[in-house]
């Protein structure tokens, strides 16, 4: 008998024939795959079929267009050197235009046309993808959570680099390309914009971030808990509660008094996931278009404190005018 | 075989983690911490043992000058070709000489600055430059008391025994680009030591402490008003610059700003007042003193793009929030503009 006490896999499947799911549609995939031990252990040893299809051809070809895009850019910008463009790679950025060129489509490649091309190709192959993802979930006869769950990162990424520099009237406040590039384009725009902690939204969106996470180590940590029991096979206990959902269930009304169902878990952690990005969206979009200052919007509804000042008064020296 | 990929994948986590541990730039602990601000707001200063005796070491006073008589004969009427120092006494006049070669060229000497054959000759680059300099000390110990107060400067605050202060800036073209159509990027994209090893602007210098660039960029209203107000480039750029400051002076956001409104002057601390008068300081004698001398400087002595040598504020403070840790030389040197102790 297998047991589930490490963080490690121990059971690795592998039927005679590949898995290939339901006899009724097999015909429509491919019939390649084959077996990994490492794979194995840490999830199923089996890899494939893969289902490509043309959304998947398109949405990879869109993809690995804004990939050379943004990665020839990053080349050229260290003139080629392939030492440096290692040596620098995550400070390398593609930077979008400037704001005199407003939301034209067209500015000049070298002053962001480029990325604005690269957000094009990118934006067209996750939602080639997400396309995929629906079409895939409906051929298997599934519910279609994985996409709607997909749809709710996109909206965010789609807030940030494209609905919002719409409504701002500039392209320029979209976000760079880049590893580094991004981070200091996120602290810069909580700097701009009067910190962004003070903003309700955000704090939504943190709340269901670190509440996805907690949700996420909890029921993990449960069903490995009671593995042992046969807690893994949680579709029956949904209907048919053996002593591996009574037990779980009990712990957490022991430790804090209440407890999710062997169902109910999984709608607790998608949406807390979904809203994540949900409510962070919102949150992008407020931002200079509803509100200018979030510390100072949160000052005038009561949410920022006052704090004693330990000093003199402290005036702006422009104010005066004597010094320009 | 498995054993054997497990005990590569612990080697090879072990050689990163040592690694790590000696080439990032680490603090030994412990470390000390100075709370400045009100309590929760996380308004502190962070050092170590090492980095305070470093800092010591680097802003070890000079040897000390007796103190001239400001009566005698006058250096004007003794001395050919006293331009500047036209209110000094003889006595003062030698002392400061001498104190200018202990500050700034100790090891060349007279001969650094003066034809030692006729010292009233000016044949010589650096004495000229030596002269704007003087007048530069006496600038800014009595026109910018806002930033540099009763302490005041002397050469030895920049210099530091050379002649070429450690910390001096050059306008530069950025990282080298391919051209073309290829993305400009406007200068960000690559770490320096100028916008702390960030993808902020690379050169926050010219911009900023050369030309008058604008550095407030947050809002001071709720909500928005008509019009553009800064973009987030232009945020990214006022960053870069107070990443310079930052580890110019060797403090955090924090020594000026409560970092959960950094605009608001009402929340910030009398240092940022006097910071924003050092800013106006460096501009005005970048653009007063320094960049004219680049007809007077040789080839040599100017950057890859033809200009002067020019401040920022490391270039005084060498990575201390006071330079030289608040001692003041000037004190006795009035004739550098210095203000006597009270």
């Amino acid at each position: 008998m297998a047991t589930y006490q490490n963080i490690f896999t121990q059971v690795q499947l592998r039927p005679a024939e590949l898995d290939m799911g339901p006899a009724a549609d097999r015909i429509e995939r491919s019939k390649k795959g084959g077996f990994s031990y490492w794979l194995g252990v840490m999830g199923n040893a089996q890899i494939g079929p893969v289902y490509l299809g043309y959304l998947g051809i398109l949405s990879l070809m869109s993809g690995f267009t804004a990939f050379e895009i943004i990665g020839l850019n990053m080349l050229a910008s260290v003139n080629w050197s392939p030492i440096q463009f290692i040596r620098q790679l995550p400070w390398l950025a593609l930077e979008p235009p400037r704001p005199e060129y407003g939301i034209s489509i067209m500015p000049p490649l070298n002053q962001g046309g480029w990325w604005l091309m690269a957000g094009f190709f990118l934006t067209t192959s996750v939602i080639l993808w997400w396309a995929r993802m629906y079409r895939r979930a409906r051929a298997l006869g599934m519910g279609t959570h994985v996409a709607w769950a997909f749809a709710s990162a996109i909206w965010l990424y789609l807030v940030l680099g494209f609905i919002r520099p719409l409504l701002m009237g500039h392209f320029s406040e979209g976000v760079p390309f880049g590893i580094f590039p991004h981070l200091d384009w996120t602290a810069s725009f909580s700097l701009r914009y009067g910190n962004l902690f003070y903003n309700p939204f955000h704090m939504l969106s943190i709340a269901f971030l670190y509440g996805s996470a907690l949700l996420f180590a909890m029921h993990g940590g449960t069903i490995l808990a009671v593995s042992r029991y046969g807690g893994e096979r949680e579709l029956e206990h949904i209907l048919d509660r053996g002593t591996a959902a009574e037990r779980a269930a009990l712990f957490w009304r022991w430790t804090m008094g209440f407890n999710a169902t062997f169902e109910s878990i999984h709608r607790w952690a998608w949406w807390f996931a979904v809203l994540t990005t949900f409510t962070g969206g919102i949150g992008i979009l407020l931002t200079g278009t509803v509100v200018d200052n979030w510390y100072l919007w949160g000052v005038q509804h009561g949410i920022a404190p006052a704090y004693p000042h330990l000093w003199p008064p402290v005036i702006d020296p422009a104010a005066s005018g004597a010094v320009k | 075989m498995r054993l054997v990929f497990a005990l590569l994948g612990v080697a090879a986590t072990v050689l990163l983690t040592v690694a790590m541990l000696f080439t990032a730039g680490w603090g030994h602990p412990p470390i000390v911490g100075t709370q400045i601000g009100f309590r929760g707001t996380g308004m502190d200063q962070v050092t170590t043992a090492a980095a305070m005796e470093q800092l010591e070491a680097l802003d070890a006073l000079p040897d000390q000058i007796p103190k001239a008589s400001p009566s005698g004969p006058r250096a004007v009427d003794v001395y050919k070709n006293v331009q500047v120092l036209t209110d000094l006494s003889v006595d003062q006049f030698n002392t400061l000489m001498a104190a200018m070669t202990t500050w700034v060229a100790p090891q060349q000497g007279c001969a650094y600055c003066h034809n030692v054959e006729n010292l009233a000759d000016d044949s010589v680059y650096a004495k000229k430059v030596a002269r704007r300099m003087i007048q530069m000390t006496r600038h800014i110990n009595q026109d910018w008391k806002p930033h540099v107060q009763n302490v005041g400067v002397v050469c030895y605050t920049c210099h530091r025994g050379h002649p070429i202060p450690t910390n001096v800036w050059y306008e530069n073209a950025g990282w080298p680009h391919a051209g073309g159509f290829s993305a400009t990027n406007y200068g960000f994209g690559h770490p320096d030591s100028a916008n702390g090893s960030t993808s902020l602007l690379q050169d926050p210098y010219s911009p900023f402490l050369d030309k008058d660039g604008s550095i407030r960029v947050q809002s001071v209203n709720a909500l928005p008003t008509t019009g553009m107000g800064s973009s987030i480039q232009s945020t990214e750029d006022t960053y870069a610059l107070m990443m310079s400051i930052s580890k110019g002076l060797g403090v955090n956001c924090t020594f000026c700003h409560n970092t959960r409104e950094f605009g608001q002057w009402s929340q910030s601390t009398p240092q940022r007042v006097t910071a924003w008068y050092g800013i106006r300081l460096v501009r005005n004698l970048n653009t007063e003193y320094l960049e004219p001398l680049k007809d007077v400087f040789p080839a040599t002595r100017l950057g890859p793009l033809g200009d002067s040598p020019k401040l920022n504020c490391a270039t005084c403070h060498q990575g201390a929030n006071k330079p030289l840790l608040g001692v003041s030389l000037a004190k006795d040197y009035p004739e550098l503009g210095g203000s006597p102790s009270k």
